[in-house]
Formats: structure tokens, C-alpha cells, sequence
């Protein structure tokens, strides 16, 4: 595909002027890095960094049947947040065999208009999926395509939001950690502030409109929020412990072998959400993988599809891999034999190292989790 | 455009090679190439005293982004290692041609070199691969 055939995001000419490496990425022309992504990543965990994640997919569902719909659409229970005006929850949509179709948040801001936010690779699919299991449900599904999201993430990224936008986004200093605001609903310069990312740090997701945009992330430069590429944030999201669909799990794995056993709400049960017969007997059957983080002992880096083996347990595979900035070691994620102890070993071309297998997550709030 | 010094040699997967007064030669990956690839975090090197065909792969440079592949310009054997890289690997990033240098060769053959390319060429190659 050449680059005149990709797709850019509202924010493609802002990335040309302050020196983006582009790459392609899912069908977009997307910024890599801006010059360093180590530097990029240690921003975000110091200071504060701004993403554009413009290629998401968001989604409003509308009508008075929206919760009982995603009661059955999402493996994680609605109900939880439904009566929450702003409040999030971060869910797996499965296939009837139990596979994820793909994770997404869910911002329940009115009882009859939830705000949906899928991933951009998956977007064809995810929408047809969505749009099929409406049925004959009273809920309209729109995609807002018309609308560009930012992330700012890191310790400073919220004041200097503040600074940056000022009434903009008036109210979000009062939002608590996965929740969300509309501000000046309707209006040209509406804004939705939710607080929430996917680096481990704290900061806004802030959506407004396409034509808003570059104004939005210039303002955020200007008061010193440095712009990074999809590079540190895929370091960032590691250290954080944070899935990526693709990756770590896809519709030929279950999320209860993909450490996502708990976004699964089994609780009410009279709750049938697709999957859930699936994954049941999964569970009757017994699971035979974890998912755990590891940590490399030798000098390398973990990479996708390197080979686990677990002395005595069988083998197992990282889905994840790369070198963290923060702890200058080699990490990864990896599903590996259920009964695997704290020890286990990856081939790297023609050599077996010893890795240490841990509980995720590796960093958060800028702090090392483990030893 | 990247630097590409006139007074070294070039291969097609952008190692570049420089001729030492002892006929060895050292080797390192261009300042092209440590762009493509990013911040270096690894460097896996070849094993002193050991013998590469030409084109084999004989040592690992990762990025946060990528492994990537070093092969040997020419037949030969390693007389030395650049060993500061398995503490900082970065030194590829800030110097590619200098302070970057993976290895050292003793070739089998001297003939052999002629086969590299020169830097006029490397460019050419560079250009085609940017546009």
C-alpha cells in the first residue's frame, strides 16, 4: 500500500511539522516516533506526552434498550456502571465460542446513550458484529467518525491539560480515575474528557470535533506537552500491563487465558452474554494456560512468538515482547502452562535463557512493580 | 539524507565497511540503517576467531522496535568485537561510523572487496529506497 492510499487522522499535518517518522499502521499513516521513542516513553512516565489515537473507532449506542443490549453484547457486566452517569468499563465483546472479537471501553454517560471505543484494525468487523446482534433491539448505533481523539498521559498530563485548555474542558479537574464528562454538549467546541489511557499514567482521553483537533494539540504543545508516536505507546502499555488486541488475544483465544479473567462477570446468572456457555465450559473442562508477565534475567529483548518452555509443564508462547525504558530489562507477556512456577525459559534464535515469570503489572504511576 | 562517508564501502543490506591499514576491515550497520531501526537496546555480536561466509548472518542488532540481521560483507575470519555496545548499545545511534563499529575481519580473500559497493552507489541505493 503507498502512503497516498492510507488514511490519516485530523492531526497528519501537526505530525509533519513537528518531525513524526510515519509508518503505516492498520491502514493509517501514523507517527512512529518524533525523533527517540525511549525518550518518548520516559516523557510519559516523568512528565506528560500526547498521542493521536485519532484512528480509534468511537461509537454511540442510543436508546432505552442500550444496557440490556450490551448486557448481552459484552463478557463484563454493564450493570455495574449503568446507573453511573460517565462512569467506564473496560470489556471484551466474544464470539459464541468464547474467542474475543475484540476488548473496548464503555462510557455509560446518559441510561439511554452509552459512548463506545473500539480498536481501528478490528473497526469493520467489530461494527458488523455490533450491528448484527442489535436485532430488534430500540438502540441506534452511530459511528462518529466525525470525531478526533487525543491522549494526554503522564504524572503532569492533567495540569498541563488545564493550562492548555483551560475552559475547554472546564470540569475534568473534578473527574475521578475512569470516568468521563461531556462539556458543552452540542456545541462546536464540545468536548468529551474521560480519564482514562492505556500507559499506566495518569491523563485524559479528549475527544472533540475532526475540525477542532490540530487547535486542541497545538494548545497542548504549547504548554509543554510533547508529542509521542505509537512506539512508546506500545512500551508504555507493556510496562502497564495492558492487553493489545491482535497481540494478546484474538477469536481463537479465551480472554480467560488471555489474564483478562477480570473483565468476565459470571456473577449474575441470569446474565447471557455471548460467550458465556463457552467459556463455562471452559472452566468445567479446566484451563490449561496463564498469562503471566516475564522478565528476561540475560541481556535481549522478548519479542511476539518467541518459544516458553516451563521445565516439567510443556511449552508456552510470549504474545508480547520488547525492551522497557523504565526498567532497562527485557519484559514481555506470555501464555504459558497453567501449573508453571516462577522460572521458565525463552528461545531467542538459537539460545535458551532463563526468564522469571510475574504477576502483571510490570510499572505503574511510574513505578517499578516488581523486583 | 543520511551521511554517508565517501571513504567507505557499502553492502545492499547497509553495513558499511572500512579498509584498516592492517587489512582487516571494520564493520558496522550506516547511519541510514540505525534510523530505520530506532533507539538500539541489544547488540548480539559474533564470536572472536570465528569464520563467516560472505552474506551469513553473524550478528543481532535490536531495537525497541525490531531485531535486525548483520551479515558479513566478505568471507572471513573475526579478530575483534566493538564489546562496549553490550553496555551501550546506543553508541550505534549517536556515532553509527564511529564509536558504532560491531566488528573487525581479517578476509580470506582481499579480492573479495572490490565486490562492495561504493559510497556513490550506497546513495543511490539509499534514494531509490526512500522514494
Amino acid at each position: 500500500m503507498t502512503q497516498t492510499e492510507l488514511k490519516t487522522t485530523p492531526l497528519f499535518n501537526a505530525h509533519q511539522k513537528m518531525g513524526a517518522k510515519l509508518v503505516e499502521f492498520g491502514g493509517w499513516n501514523m507517527p512512529i516516533h518524533y525523533g527517540s521513542q525511549i525518550e518518548e516513553h520516559l516523557q510519559v512516565r516523568r512528565d506528560a506526552g500526547m498521542f493521536d489515537v485519532c484512528h480509534m473507532t468511537i461509537v454511540d449506542l442510543r436508546g432505552c434498550e442500550v444496557m440490556d443490549y450490551l448486557s448481552r453484547l459484552l463478557a463484563n457486566d454493564v450493570a455495574k456502571i449503568s446507573d453511573k452517569p460517565g462512569k467506564a468499563l473496560y470489556s471484551c465483546m466474544l464470539n459464541n465460542d468464547g474467542g474475543v472479537i475484540d476488548d473496548l471501553i464503555i462510557y455509560a454517560m446518559e441510561p439511554a446513550w452509552v459512548r463506545v471505543i473500539v480498536n481501528s484494525a478490528t473497526r469493520v468487523k467489530d461494527l458488523a458484529w455490533m450491528r448484527t446482534q442489535l436485532g430488534s433491539s430500540a438502540v441506534d448505533l452511530t459511528e462518529r467518525d466525525d470525531l478526533a481523539m487525543i491522549a494526554v498521559q503522564g504524572p503532569n498530563a492533567r495540569t498541563l491539560a488545564a493550562d492548555a485548555l483551560a475552559d475547554e474542558i472546564a470540569g475534568a479537574e473534578l473527574l475521578k480515575p475512569f470516568n468521563a464528562l461531556l462539556i458543552n454538549p452540542g456545541a462546536a467546541n464540545e468536548r468529551f474528557v474521560a480519564r482514562t489511557g492505556y500507559t499506566g499514567e495518569d491523563g485524559y482521553e479528549i475527544v472533540c470535533s475532526n475540525e477542532q483537533a490540530d487547535g486542541v494539540w497545538n494548545r497542548l504543545a504549547a504548554s509543554g506537552v510533547k508529542p509521542c508516536g505509537l512506539g512508546a505507546r506500545d512500551t508504555l502499555r507493556l510496562e502497564a500491563g495492558m492487553n493489545l488486541y491482535g497481540n494478546d488475544m484474538d477469536e481463537t483465544q479465551s480472554p480467560l487465558e488471555s489474564g483478562l479473567s477480570w473483565t468476565v462477570d459470571f456473577s449474575n446468572e441470569q446474565r447471557h452474554f455471548i460467550g458465556r456457555e463457552a467459556l463455562e465450559k471452559q472452566k468445567a473442562s479446566g484451563l490449561k494456560y496463564k498469562f503471566a508477565g516475564l522478565i528476561l534475567n540475560a541481556k535481549g529483548v522478548l519479542r511476539a512468538h518467541q518459544k516458553v518452555i516451563v521445565a516439567n509443564e510443556g511449552e508456552g508462547e510470549l504474545t508480547s515482547g520488547t525492551f522497557s525504558p523504565t526498567m532497562q530489562k527485557a519484559i514481555g507477556f506470555a501464555r504459558i502452562p497453567i501449573a508453571a512456577g516462577e522460572q521458565c525459559q525463552v528461545q531467542i534464535r538459537n539460545k535458551l535463557l532463563d526468564a522469571r515469570i510475574v504477576k502483571l503489572p510490570f510499572v505503574r504511576q511510574g513505578k517499578i512493580l516488581v523486583d | 539524507m543520511s551521511n554517508i562517508p565517501q571513504e567507505l564501502k557499502y553492502t545492499k543490506s547497509h553495513e558499511w565497511v572500512r579498509m584498516e591499514e592492517d587489512g582487516t576491515i571494520t564493520v558496522g550497520i550506516t547511519e541510514h540503517a540505525q534510523g530505520l531501526l530506532g533507539d538500539m537496546v541489544f547488540v548480539e555480536l559474533p564470536e572472536v576467531d570465528e569464520s563467516y561466509e560472505a552474506e551469513q548472518d553473524c550478528a543481532v542488532v535490536e531495537s525497541v522496535k525490531a531485531a535486525s540481521d548483520i551479515y558479513c560483507p566478505v568471507e572471513g575470519e573475526v579478530v575483534a568485537v566493538n564489546e562496549e555496545l553490550e553496555d551501550a548499545p546506543e553508541q550505534i545511534n549517536v556515532n553509527a561510523y564511529h564509536e558504532g563499529w560491531i566488528f573487525r575481519l581479517k578476509p580470506s580473500n582481499p579480492d573479495d572487496l572490490d565486490n562492495l559497493m561504493s559510497a556513490e552507489d550506497y546513495t543511490a541505493l539509499v534514494e531509490a529506497e526512500e522514494h
